[in-house]
């Protein structure tokens, strides 16, 4: 490991020890994933996401975590073919999933954009009940016209006013999940009632966004609401997390990064009168294990071989590039001309190229990188591109993790293993009992729902608080 | 409507018979069953409809009766006792499950049914049901269908306030009026979408070519440039051709619109004749329609729709209906034919409306809890006697049972 802190015992001290939250990501379509591996199976055949989510529930994970994408990521006006391509429909492999586990949190990705809260509040609502109590959404936006080509609305979202729909579509579908208040149904056949309420799901929403009502037509749920992530990393989406939130799906997973930004989201709270442990933060991290730390980083370097093939290589210098290289060797050194700085045209349906601004800059970097270690285009690509969060043997990484938990750099980790479907197989059964062994990791789980597995308070809470304490409601009401 | 009972019962062939052509079956779940005050009735399980364990135990029940495939019933607002706005009674069954996501949580515990659950055209995306219904595909095995409808209500339009869904004059035929067969050519062209979308990637696009670092051949990954009066899709899917190719299309039809909407896009329609008189002419009428779509060479299933209550005896099936017609306040009406009587009797019915050219039935038991198990324990059995139905599963996936070839892709190069 080149990066964790100096110490290698927790300190005496009698603070409890903050407990490990772990999930599992499915392998997606990026290069993370490796498919050319013999060991790689499937990313479409449902026996693939159940190997997947009974290894991740044996190991007592919080939680499962889909991606999604909207449409097939292109290069050069041509669909790209390099890294996986194709993946289920999010709510309708989480439902099947359901079916194969008992404890395991489901938690889907789902576009703000091009969905109507109605549709995607009773798909949630309904997962929820499916699972009993173990749904979660992931909440992104997008604005790209690209995307809009798949949908009724075309790209009708201006860029600045994708936050301000997702958090009028997160309000609305919360309005939608408390329009029933779960006592609802008394299914008495003696008297005849179904329904005790005749207005059950009742809603009225009027919004720059939205302008709905009506009856919703999911009674409550198990959880309330289902838990809701956030994984934008700009100011607005910190502000959106920190206000909305349960958990951040981060990117964060180097220490000093890693506390910087628990810091800098956790003090955003106090604002919106939420506490330090109603938002979690868990950056999504990688990982590569082997017997002993020098032998993992020898895997490491191998896996980073298979990541970035020569062709992988070449498409990621277009990216800076922003040109065409596909003449160019991806064995022999970095091109001599200068990056096309004009707009974008090459990739599309990715977020990673937001990050080259200055391609320059980088360009020139890269050039006096390349130079200085004798590197070919791919060994460039291999040693900038992003490592593996955790390498190590299974205490190293254990010790790690739990290290950078405690150091409140996150509340613990989604995991992405470059293997489908037995990434995490190694993971599950060397690391996880070790962290075990630490006291910060459950070795069974207590509740039944994600929320409890989470820490996270039933929505409901609030509701019957304030009920209680109708003083108080006089009050808000007032002021 | 009254019940109504199969017209000379006593002349219906009931010894087994070769030359009888074998029968599809299907059942059409809807909460605790068709009639609203079913879920008064013992073994309705009515505070257990938001759970899992309350759909598996159906589906699998009707595993049992080897059944073709099970309908979900869905919609996007609450049930009502109104044809277009909702109502306010508590007497019966209100709220419901997404359909797609129950059959989905179904699919990985049943092994050869097929799931067909209802999606609505008029306010939902195509690329997102063709995806859901792949998926449902991949997870169950190649057992997927959807069931596609319409939504005339105006209050389902203000759940999703994006379009203005006039009232609908209720005194002429609905379904000639221009609005509703403006959303029957909506979901003819949703459809479309949806099929074009399953067919975007070619089935050997994933070529995994570890010497040029290609995961899929991009030649076999299609845009499906669809341009239509209601809305435009680009495609591909982000999901691989289902395992089935084209899963199962299905639509409810009761007049000329809608026949035309089956005749153009579905493999099975659902009809609602009372007698042979009727089925033998909305028949032709499809065929016809079929012929007219250029469709004339590919199987399309007519099924007939029947709300079902079974019993020992006829007396016993009808008292039975006269008390939940009391447990309701009215008598129960529907499109569909009402049968109440024992199982012989319903298998004479369905083997009569066959011989008008119905390829098979889907049964809508007044009662799950009740009507299901009949059907699968008693009707099924007295089918298979006469030798109308399945002893067993003779294919894998839904369109294997349907006697339906798995489609060519309409990308693949000939």
């Amino acid at each position: 490991m080149t990066e964790h802190p100096a110490t290698t015992k927790h300190p005496a001290t009698t603070q409890p020890l903050k407990q490990v939250h772990l999930a599992a990501h499915f392998p997606g379509v990026n290069n993370t994933t490796v498919w050319s591996d013999p060991e790689a199976g499937s990313h479409i055949e449902f026996a693939s996401f159940a190997h997947f989510a009974r290894t991740a529930e044996r190991a007592k994970f919080d939680f499962l975590f889909l991606a999604e994408g909207l449409r097939l990521r292109e290069h050069n006006g041509r669909i790209y073919d390099l890294d996986v391509v194709g993946r289920p429909d999010t709510f309708t492999v989480l439902a099947a999933l359901a079916a194969v586990t008992d404890r395991l949190g489901l938690t889907g990705t789902i576009n703000s954009t091009f969905n109507e809260p109605y549709e995607v509040a009773r798909q949630f609502a309904s997962l929820d009940h499916l699972s009993g109590g173990r749904a979660a959404w992931n909440v992104v936006t997008s604005w790209d016209a690209f995307t809009g080509e798949n949908f009724r609305r075309g790209g009708f979202l201006p860029q600045e006013e994708r936050y301000s729909r997702a958090k009028e579509f997160l309000a609305t579908a919360h309005e939608l999940f408390d329009s029933w208040h779960g006592d609802e149904i008394v299914a008495d056949p003696a008297t005849g009632a179904f329904l005790r309420d005749a207005k059950a799901g009742s809603f009225v929403h009027t919004g720059r966004h939205f302008d709905i009502h009506g009856r919703f037509d999911v009674p409550r749920s198990p959880q309330g609401r289902p838990v809701i992530f956030q994984a934008g990393d700009s100011e607005e989406g910190r502000e959106f997390a920190a206000s909305s939130a349960d958990a951040i799906f981060s990117r964060h997973s180097r220490l000093d990064a890693g506390r910087a930004f628990y810091a800098d989201v956790k003090s955003r709270l106090a604002k919106y009168g939420r506490r330090h442990d109603q938002l979690l933060i868990l950056p999504a991290a990688t990982f590569v294990l082997a017997d002993t730390d020098a032998e993992a980083e020898e895997r490491a370097h191998e896996v980073r071989r298979l990541q970035v093939s020569g062709a992988t290589a070449l498409r990621h210098l277009e990216f800076v590039w922003n040109r065409d290289l596909s003449s160019y060797d991806p064995d022999g050194p970095l091109p001599d001309i200068d990056p096309d700085t004009g707009d974008e045209h090459l990739a599309r349906g990715r977020a990673q190229t937001r990050e080259y601004r200055d391609r320059l800059a980088t360009a020139r970097e890269w050039r006096e990188l390349a130079a200085a270690h004798g590197w070919s285009i791919r060994d460039l690509v291999i040693h900038t591109g992003n490592r593996q969060s955790f390498v190590g043997s299974p205490a190293t990484v254990a010790r790690t993790i739990d290290e950078f938990v405690q150091a409140d750099a996150s509340d613990g980790f989604i995991l992405v293993p470059h293997l489908t479907p037995g990434g995490l197989d190694e993971f599950a059964d060397k690391v996880v009992p070790l962290l075990q062994e630490r006291g910060v990791f459950r070795t069974e789980y207590e509740g039944t729902t994600l929320r409890d597995h989470l820490g996270l308070d039933h929505p409901d809470r609030e509701r019957d608080e304030s009920r209680a304490y109708p003083e108080r409601d006089a009050q808000r009401v007032a002021s | 409507m009254s019940t109504t009972s199969p017209a000379d019962s006593s002349a219906s062939p009931t010894s087994p018979d070769s030359s009888v052509s074998p029968l599809h079956l299907a059942v059409a779940l809807d909460g605790t069953g068709w009639h609203p005050a079913s879920w008064r009735e013992r073994g309705a399980r009515p505070r257990e409809l938001f759970t899992a364990g309350y759909w598996a135990d159906l589906v699998a029940e009707a595993e049992r009766g080897l059944l073709d495939f099970v309908t979900i019933e869905d919609g996007l607002g609450l049930q009502s006792s109104h044809l277009l706005e909702p109502d306010e009674r508590t007497d019966q069954v209100r709220g419901r499950l997404d359909a797609v996501l129950i059959a989905s949580r179904v699919a990985p515990l049943t092994s050869h049914i097929g799931l067909v659950p209802t999606v609505v055209a008029t306010h939902t995306e195509p690329f997102h049901i063709s995806k859901a219904i792949a998926t449902l595909d991949h997870v169950s095995g190649g057992r997927a269908g959807l069931r596609v409808r319409i939504s005339v209500r105006p209050d389902e339009a203000d759940h999703f306030g994006r379009r203005h869904v006039p009232r609908p004059d209720l005194t002429a035929d609905l379904s000639a009026q221009p609005l509703v067969t403006d959303l029957f050519d909506e979901a003819a062209d949703h459809v479309e979408v949806v099929r074009r979308l399953w067919d975007s990637w070619e089935d050997d696009a994933e070529i995994r070519d570890v010497a040029t670092g290609r995961f899929v051949d991009r030649d076999k990954l299609h845009y499906i440039d669809f341009e239509g009066r209601f809305f435009s899709v680009k495609g591909p899917s982000i999901t691989p051709r289902p395992p089935q190719g084209q899963p199962l299309v299905t639509a409810l039809a009761h007049r000329t619109v809608p026949y035309r909407l089956v005749a153009r896009q579905a493999d099975v329609g659902y009809v609602t004749p009372h007698d042979t008189g009727q089925a033998r002419a909305i028949v032709a009428e499809i065929r016809a329609e079929q012929r007219a779509a250029g469709r004339a060479d590919e199987p399309l299933h007519i099924f007939g729709d029947l709300v079902v209550l079974l019993d020992e005896t006829r007396a016993a099936a009808e008292d039975r209906l006269a008390r939940l017609d009391d447990l309701a306040g009215t008598p129960y009406t529907s499109d569909a034919r009402v049968f109440a009587g024992t199982p012989a009797q319903l298998a004479d019915l369905v083997q009569d409306l066959q011989s008008a050219g119905l390829t098979g039935f889907r049964l809508r038991p007044a009662v799950t809890g009740h009507d299901l198990p009949a059907v699968s324990r008693l009707l099924v059995p007295e089918l298979q006697r006469r030798g109308a139905f399945r002893h067993a599963y003779e294919a894998d996936t839904l369109r294997g049972l349907l006697g339906l070839a798995r489609p060519a892709n309409r990308y693949a190069a000939a």
